[in-house]
């Protein structure tokens, strides 16, 4: 096969060997489902398994065995979150939940789905960095608000938002706190213990463990209902077969991740851009320089499309993405970069590449100096960008 | 590579045609759409005589089947007179290119669009239109028919996303028929609110859908 150089770790990752090698018993030896501790060897084995890999993920956070359940992945961990939480307080407490505008899609649908079942949802300004606005959201909670959702690390430019504020902001007035972790856990720190987060969404795709496996950590004493009926696995709180493989891999994947591995690809990271503005005029870092994921870098280049972009790249056996709306599903433009102020322009050009374990310095000088000659190429035929010539 | 574009796409997009700009041209256009951000201009030479196409370029903002298309209708176009010039449609540069992708067909619209947007400039600053016409339900539906429905790949009129059309004073209001959540209400109502507003006697254009 012709050489992959893979950088679009955020969407999914490659599945480290080690991982699949600590998945493997549980596909052919210890197979069986989870049993209480009355049951037989296999399944108290597997059981124990489960709860060895629930307990390292735990740690992670700086949460108990107990706060952390296992779930389907990030999607259906900030749907249990918030149409969790909803059901618990919507006819207790309130009716008003606030989301920051440029969320991942499970949030920001999970708010509209509950919009129509007669939620109030604001949803919360960034500012051009895609910090949220403090003093709205300070502005906004009432003693109707149930709940806060604001991301840790953004899913396509990468900014990292203050956790520790928008927590003691809303401790303060008694809102539940929930952060989707998907794009920063372990890559970021995060500790619950720290700072005050009721519900924490991360996944295994994106760090080199397998897909179709994630978490929800849930603080003790948190109002939350089950979404998903079924037996009584998690707690109670999410019925469905134990993903044990996927459990045992998820825990696995968490502790390949290292500061020197984080430390790497920040280096890799700020190589990209500073080529990519070293070589090529016209461009727009979309982010903020430092408060961003390691792995992560978004750049629009005036002029050119960026469907055209990734297609010419991928010729060239280069994998990333794009914010145009001719690339997504929906024709619709990034709303993440309409929601830092960017016009439809900023979103048609722009490129996000996302690092990961096995991308190399070298890959990320061969990326930047085929992005040139592409962008170059196309800038070429493109009917603007012409007058400064 | 596994694609949803064929050999024939990829290779003009990959070596576009008749590619640039054309110093003071007979005639151009640009044509843009707000549903995709794609552009497109094209710049015409005409022999006065024999109003026969004889040079012509293009430039495009966009993605891979603007560009294909903005390609192939150079080539079309090419040779002809600018009366068979204005008569090749979406279809038979689609076709031309062995078929496009049915969510793409929207992007490749606008270049078929502004060959004959820069023909109608050519007549236009030569002399050779006749006079305005007050907009009626026959012109939107016409000019509607432009719209791609991304559903289907078709035209919002032929797949039936036209329920009402009414004109009173400057003021054209189309009524659609999808729910207005749907994945792609947002990116043909911009786009029918464009084609209608450039009417010259329409002020303004209300989409507004049933559900």
């Amino acid at each position: 096969m012709e050489k992959v150089y893979y950088m679009d770790n955020a969407a999914a990752t490659r599945l480290d060997e080690a991982v699949l090698e600590a998945m493997r018993p549980f596909f052919f030896e210890t197979y069986s489902v989870a049993t209480s501790e009355f049951g037989y060897s296999l399944g108290i084995e597997a059981r124990d398994a489960m709860e060895d890999a629930r307990g390292r993920l735990a740690t992670c956070l700086g949460a108990d065995h107990d706060e952390f359940i296992f779930t389907s992945g990030s999607a259906e961990s900030s749907n249990l979150a918030i149409k969790g939480v909803a059901k618990a307080l919507g006819e207790k407490k309130g009716k008003h939940i606030i989301v920051s505008k440029i969320e991942d899609f499970p949030v920001l649908y999970s708010a509209r789905t509950l919009e129509k079942q007669g939620f109030k949802v604001d949803y919360l300004n960034v500012d051009e960095f895609g910090f949220v606005d403090m003093e709205a959201l300070e502005k906004l909670m009432t003693e109707e608000t149930i709940l806060v959702s604001i991301q840790h690390g953004n899913q396509e430019i990468g900014t990292v938002q203050d956790l520790e504020k928008i927590g003691a902001l809303c401790r303060g007035k008694g809102v539940l706190f929930h952060t989707d972790a998907t794009h920063s856990f372990t890559r970021m720190p995060l500790d619950v213990r720290k700072v005050p987060v009721d519900l924490v969404t991360v996944s295994a795709h994106t760090i080199h463990g397998p897909k179709g496996i994630g978490g929800l950590y849930i603080r003790k004493g948190t109002a939350i209902s089950k979404i998903m009926d079924g037996g009584f696995q998690e707690f109670d709180l999410r019925g469905g077969m134990d993903n044990i493989p996927g459990a045992v891999g998820f825990a696995k994947a968490a502790e390949l991740v290292t500061v020197e591995e984080n430390r790497r690809l920040r280096e890799m990271r700020d190589k990209i851009i500073q080529l990519v503005f070293d070589q090529i005029p016209d461009v727009i870092l979309n982010g903020h320089p430092s408060q961003r994921t390691p792995q992560n870098a978004n750049i629009t280049f005036h002029y050119v499309e960026g469907e055209s972009i990734t297609l010419h790249l991928d010729m060239h056996g280069i994998a990333v993405s794009t914010g145009s709306a001719c690339f997504s599903r929906s024709l619709e433009a990034s709303h993440v970069i309409a929601g830092i102020g960017g016009d439809h322009e900023r979103a048609h050009g722009s490129i996000r590449l996302t690092l990961g374990r096995f991308n190399t310095m070298d890959e990320a000088v061969f990326v930047v100096e085929t992005l040139n000659k592409v962008v170059e190429n196309l800038r070429k035929i493109s009917p603007l960008g012409k007058e400064k010539e | 590579m596994p694609s949803p574009y064929n050999d024939i796409v990829l290779e003009h997009f990959k070596n576009p045609r008749n590619t640039g700009s054309i110093e003071n041209p007979d005639g151009k256009a640009t044509e843009g759409s707000p549903a995709c951000g794609d552009m497109v201009s094209l710049y015409l030479n005409v022999d006065p005589e024999t109003k026969i196409i004889t040079d012509i370029k293009f430039e495009s903002y966009g993605c891979a089947s603007n560009i294909a298309t903005g390609s192939i209708i150079t080539e079309l176009a090419k040779g002809k007179t600018i009366d068979e010039a204005k008569k090749i449609t979406w279809k038979e540069a689609s076709e031309a290119l062995g078929g496009l992708p049915k969510i793409k067909a929207h992007c490749s619209v606008l270049a078929v669009e502004v060959l004959r947007s820069a023909i109608l400039n050519y007549e236009e600053k030569h002399g050779l239109i006749t006079s305005k016409e007050p907009t009626t339900e026959e012109i939107v539906r016409k000019r509607l028919k432009k719209v791609m429905n991304p559903i289907k790949g078709l035209d919002m009129v032929a797949t039936h996303l036209v329920k009402e059309i009414e004109i009173k004073d400057g003021v054209v209001r189309i009524l659609i028929d999808l729910p207005e959540n749907h994945q792609f209400a947002n990116s043909i109502k911009e786009d029918a609110i464009e084609k209608i507003e450039s009417l010259w006697d329409v002020d303004k254009a209300i989409v507004e859908f049933t559900d």
